[in-house]
């Protein structure tokens, strides 16, 4: 697609995403199908593949997973320049995206969560401060083991996906068992999958 | 590399805590460690900050974990912000924040301009899968591993186990929306604490 953008464009780019990163409770992943809906079916600044490329490279990258919002502003830019053949103009849209997708996508939340977790640092011995984080400590254990539970359900036909089911619960007793080093058990994943044993 | 078998219960012995040095302390320790995180860096952070660097307990962990949780934007960069803040106010926190995403932005730049189209290679979209099995065990480690610091928690461990039952249910089974899960089992979860607690200061060490 070639469109060029405008400055208006950024800018409501920019105020897309700095809405939904007051919405992303559970992490930036949980708006992403927004984002998709937003930047691939209504304005087609993203292709399909590049939406799913985009998320699907963050994760074999290390870091925080809000990382794939820098490669949806990076695609957008690049798209916008015509390309990545489009010489130097593409790349320092590319730039320009990756900076407004996430200064968008972080300050809001940063800004809102600085400034309530230091209100509640001040005030820790409040009763009602205590009480949070005492009633909230079992359920936000058990979301990450629920979490860990839907990452395996979503492969879910036994007869083929039963080797990546083992190889979660072996490394879920490494983690849990031992104190071998998470890059380890990581790059075992890696080569498991890439031979095709799992 | 060293691996030691880690027995039960090591962590509840009374050890003295550490703190980062400085802000530049902040900003490489979590630079380091958002680089160790592939499929997410909970795990690591959780290993690193409680086990190796002993920079808090697993009690406090879980404590700040629920805030960080609760708040909207990315809950392992609002833990860093958090514990960075926390020692070194905003400069502090800002230095956590910018070791988090810094260089793992740079790390997935240089990915993108390397390899934009993954999603077109079956060896990589194998290994991402293999990768993927392995950060859902870690996570869930990570979950069980902090069952543990329930057993301080006010409202008993039986109340405490119920109610992350009903959370798992909730989310893994009925699939229901966070939000919800969050207000609703969770709001009650701290009306009970509410009662719970005594209404006098925490009889618990003074954070920093």
């Amino acid at each position: 697609m070639s469109m060029v953008p405008t400055a208006a464009n950024w800018l409501e780019l920019f105020a897309h995403f700095a809405s939904l990163s007051l919405l992303g409770v559970g992490g930036a992943i949980t708006t992403a199908p927004d984002m998709h809906r937003y930047l691939v079916h209504n304005n087609g600044w993203l292709s399909d593949a590049q939406f799913t490329s985009s998320i699907a490279l963050s994760q074999a990258a290390p870091g925080p997973n809000v990382l794939f919002v820098a490669l949806l502003g990076w695609n957008v830019g690049l798209n916008a320049g015509g390309g990545p053949s489009a010489g130097w103009l593409a790349w320092a849209l590319a730039f320009l995206g990756v900076l407004v997708t996430m200064v968008a996508i972080m300050l809001p939340s940063s800004v809102l969560t600085y400034t309530a977790t230091r209100w509640a640092h001040r005030n820790r011995e409040l009763r009602g401060v205590r009480a949070f984080k005492t009633g909230m400590a079992p359920i936000v254990i058990a979301l990450l083991i629920a979490t860990g539970w839907l990452l395996t359900g979503s492969h879910d036909h036994p007869a083929r996906d039963w080797p990546l089911w083992l190889l979660t619960a072996v490394a879920t007793l490494f983690v849990w068992r031992t104190r071998v080093h998470l890059l380890w058990l990581i790059g075992a994943g890696a080569v498991l999958g890439a031979l095709g044993w799992v | 590399m060293t691996e030691h078998p880690l027995p039960s219960g090591d962590l509840s012995l009374p050890q003295p805590l550490h703190a980062p040095r400085s802000r530049a302390d902040l900003f490489w320790s979590f630079t380091w460690l958002a680089l160790q995180g592939f499929g997410g860096v909970l795990a690591v952070v959780q290993r690193e900050l409680v086990e190796r660097k002993r920079w808090m307990t697993r009690g406090q962990f879980v404590e700040d974990w629920a805030v960080a949780q609760i708040m909207p934007g990315p809950n392992v960069v609002n833990l860093s912000m958090m514990i960075g803040g926390r020692y070194f106010g905003l400069p502090g926190a800002l230095a956590a924040l910018a070791g988090m995403l810094a260089f793992p932005l740079l790390a997935v730049l240089a990915l993108a301009v390397l390899y934009g189209n993954v999603a077109e290679y079956p060896v990589a979209q194998n290994a991402l899968r293999g990768m993927g099995a392995v950060a859902a065990g870690l996570i869930t480690a990570t979950g069980i591993k902090l069952i543990a610091a329930l057993d301080k928690n006010a409202m008993g461990m039986g109340v405490c186990i119920g109610l992350a039952a009903l959370t798992f249910v909730a989310i893994a089974l009925l699939r229901w929306p966070l939000l919800w899960v969050l207000l609703g089992i969770g709001g009650m979860a701290c009306l009970w604490a509410y009662r719970k607690l005594p209404n006098g200061p925490a009889d618990k060490a003074p954070r920093p």
